[in-house]
């Protein structure tokens, strides 16, 4: 770009005035180091866009990603477990597994070396509890359940937060009463699956970014 | 791929999908083409993984497979569209576009089907009616034949299409059972199906339910009449869409918005009739603008002409008139605009940059082509050795170039002349690289301010949870003061503080991904015009 100028002797060769500055005029010191990381800016940026519509689609972000995080197209890995086996292992909530889809793929439309099992959903007796009984009943499960629903109730919180209309309120709260169900009634035990914390997730989480809040 | 691109795709995946799939994702974008074996040798995950990670991204039509080197009788293999991945920056502006012309429903349908990649119509339906009845009061439900209804509508607007059915390249092996090779299979361009944009004759009827009655939970594994029929949104048509409001926006801008109706008119007119790549909209006679015209507009027809002389002398070129007949003959420009509203954008960039003085010495360069140095002060009008300063600064960003012109063969610098210019594509394509930089950048941020606060931010969720349970079940204003005042004050604050800052971090990037938009539509513009 700049050429052949000069090529390091200290005589130049061409006409200084071409390129616009005199003979005594000290050139500008040569950078010694990298530029800084966080240069000093000499105007201050515009102000970014506000109104109704900057509003709304800040929310609608910040929905999605929240959401996005409770579809089955979001995959973990399944935790190695590095511990001895422990007799709650069995009872634990059915964890991820490597080697098994949490959603039904068409399969024609995919090439048939990724044809995976697909994860039944677990989903046990529901339709036998009446209506009535359920809303009281979530919200006990709610309280007791706090821990595992936490993901959940991120998503249910970040929306109360935000002052734009929402359209999914309460998907959790079927969800919770799913899930309570699923726990109560699984394996037979008189126990709520709940309480066995065996306190693994303690410090294990930080590499995952499972727990992340999102805001 | 350059590294912004790779690293912006990266942090989208990870955002939407997950670790697993960001690192099988960038690994599959730097190398290229890869089969499932060699990707999941090198990424040294699990092949369960890898094989559910290319799941989603197909699912998404962010990966596509086909017929590899080895021909149809080898493996298949993998290939990232990376186009496709920067989409996702977008979603909000897509849904928000579907709310603005068909409503909450649209809305829903269109959030759906984005979210979940491709959706079959009865599918989509049931979802759609069964959220919108949740949000209704007791009592009420959406019918399915209205979310049916808007659903057509968008089909025929081209907002959304069918999945295109996957043609084999190859047959797969009749008699072999021990070693079944894997299908190849090549989806093929969704345009090029006849039946892109048919509806199926599904029999739908119902209603939306409310979750709490018995039903089960997948609403895709019910099997209606139109098994095997996908449709996703065409993206094509949104980014259509978005330029002609950038156009009519920057037309209202820089004249009026009478001018700007007339210029929504012509382009709602040649919607269906104008190739997506045109240079150019259909011909239009004054005429025909004037008959549809929307009489709330209240533009009288000597006024239409008057206006269309305007729009065809301003010298941003929106309007074209190519010919006489029927009153006038006019065109909208399309890459001509595209050009402007790019150039546009530069122009301020440098300004926001470096200052008003040095957007002036960028938008002379960018008229007058090539300078040297003694003109450029002159035309300017800026001293000497300020106009050398600026020159050279915007030298060192890349902004503007040096050309050589040698008098002799040698290029002797004394007897060569230096000319600076400014070429605008290059110079498009370089600030298009910074924005893919900016969002990244903004994306990392975000995410550490997050980790920062991961301790009070996971308190605040616990609290609110139990404020949640304890109104539930009726509990008194006391205790729910106990449990508010369990976040202290200066808590509160730094939880208001990052939130704060996440908004703006979140709006900077929708307002970058719009900068993006116009950039990379003027660079493609070119690219369909050679």
């Amino acid at each position: 770009m700049a050429g052949s100028r000069g090529r390091g002797r200290s005589q130049f060769s061409f006409s200084v005035d071409a390129l616009g500055f005199g003979r005594g005029d000290c050139l500008p010191s040569s950078a010694h180091t990298p530029s800084p990381l966080y240069p000093p800016m000499q105007f201050r940026p515009v102000p970014l866009h506000t109104g109704e519509e900057v509003d709304y689609m800040l929310a609608l972000k910040q929905e999605l990603r929240a959401s996005s995080k409770n579809l089955p197209f979001h995959i973990k890995a399944a935790r190695t477990k590095t511990d001895v086996a422990r007799y709650s292992d069995k009872y634990q909530n059915g964890e991820t597994k490597n080697n098994c889809i949490e959603w039904s793929p068409d399969w024609s439309r995919m090439p048939k070396e990724l044809c995976i099992k697909v994860r039944k959903p677990r989903k046990t007796v529901i339709g036998a509890k009446p209506q009535l009984t359920r809303k009281p009943k979530a919200a006990a499960g709610k309280e007791e359940v706090l821990q595992k629903l936490e993901k959940r109730e991120e998503e249910q919180h970040s929306e109360e937060e935000e002052d734009e209309e929402k359209k999914k309120q309460n998907e959790e709260e079927p969800d919770a009463d799913e899930d309570y169900d699923e726990e109560e009634l699984e394996d037979e035990t008189d126990y709520i699956m709940s309480y066995f914390d065996n306190g693994e997730d303690f410090g294990a989480d930080s590499e995952d970014n499972m727990d992340e809040a999102v805001y | 791929m350059t590294t912004q691109e790779v690293r912006l795709c990266g942090l989208l995946l990870q955002e939407h999908f997950g670790n697993v799939v960001e690192k099988v994702g960038t690994h599959l974008i730097r190398s290229g083409v890869l089969t499932l074996r060699a990707l999941a040798h090198e990424t040294k995950l699990p092949l369960d993984l890898v094989k559910k990670s290319l799941c989603v991204l197909v699912q998404h039509g962010m990966c596509t497979f086909g017929a590899g080197r080895r021909g149809p009788a080898g493996p298949v293999e993998y290939r990232i569209n990376c186009e496709h991945v920067f989409h996702m920056l977008r979603y909000p502006r897509y849904i928000y576009t579907a709310k603005s012309l068909y409503g909450d429903t649209g809305e829903l349908i269109v959030e759906e089907i984005l979210q979940r990649g491709h959706m079959t119509m009865s599918s989509t339906v049931k979802t759609v009616a069964d959220r919108l009845t949740h949000n209704m009061p007791e009592g009420q439900s959406m019918d399915y034949s209205e979310v049916v209804s808007v659903f057509s509508q968008l089909v025929e607007t081209h907002f959304l299409q069918r999945c295109p059915p996957l043609a084999s390249a190859g047959s797969s092996s009749s008699g072999a059972v021990d070693t079944p090779l894997p299908v190849a299979t090549q989806p093929t361009e969704p345009e090029s199906h006849p039946d892109c944009y048919k509806l199926p004759y599904i029999n739908l009827t119902g209603q939306g339910k409310r979750r709490r009655s018995s039903e089960d939970g997948e609403a895709d594994q019910c099997c209606g009449d139109d098994d095997g029929i996908y449709w996703q949104v065409n993206f094509q048509r949104f980014h259509l869409h978005f330029r002609d409001q950038a156009i009519i926006s920057a037309v209202s801008c820089k004249l009026d918005q009478s001018s700007s109706e007339i210029v929504r008119t012509m382009l709602r007119m040649s919607e269906v009739t104008t190739p997506a790549h045109a240079a150019f909209t259909q011909a239009l006679s004054a005429n025909e603008i004037f008959r549809a015209l929307l009489s709330s507009y209240n533009i009288a027809r000597p006024i239409l002409d008057q206006y269309l002389s305007l729009l065809v002398d301003d010298p941003m070129e929106f309007v074209g008139k190519t010919g006489d007949s029927g009153g006038g003959m006019y065109v909208v420009n399309l890459h001509r605009a595209l050009a402007n509203l790019a150039r546009a954008t530069l122009e301020s960039v440098v300004q926001e940059r470096f200052g008003s003085r040095s957007a002036r010495i960028f938008r002379l360069l960018l008229r007058k082509r090539h300078l040297e140095q003694k003109q450029v002060e002159d035309f300017a009008m800026i001293p000497a050795k300020e106009a050398k300063d600026m020159l050279y600064k915007l030298l060192s960003e890349n902004l503007v170039q040096l050309q050589e012109i040698p008098k002799t063969p040698d290029y002797a610098p004394s007897r060569t002349f230096y000319l600076y210019t400014v070429n605008q594509l290059p110079t498009a394509r370089l600030l298009l690289q910074h924005c893919y930089k900016t969002v990244g950048n903004l994306i990392e941020r975000r995410l550490y301010e997050t980790k920062e606060n991961k301790r009070l931010l996971e308190k605040s969720q616990r609290i609110e949870a139990i404020l949640a349970s304890l109104q539930a079940t009726g509990a008194e204003a006391a205790q729910l003061t106990e449990v508010e005042e369990m976040i202290t004050v200066p808590e509160r604050q730094q939880l208001e503080s990052l939130r704060h800052h996440i908004n703006k971090l979140d709006s900077s990037e929708n307002q970058v991904d719009e900068t993006i938009f116009l950039l990379k539509s003027y660079i493609n513009s070119t690219q369909a015009s050679l």
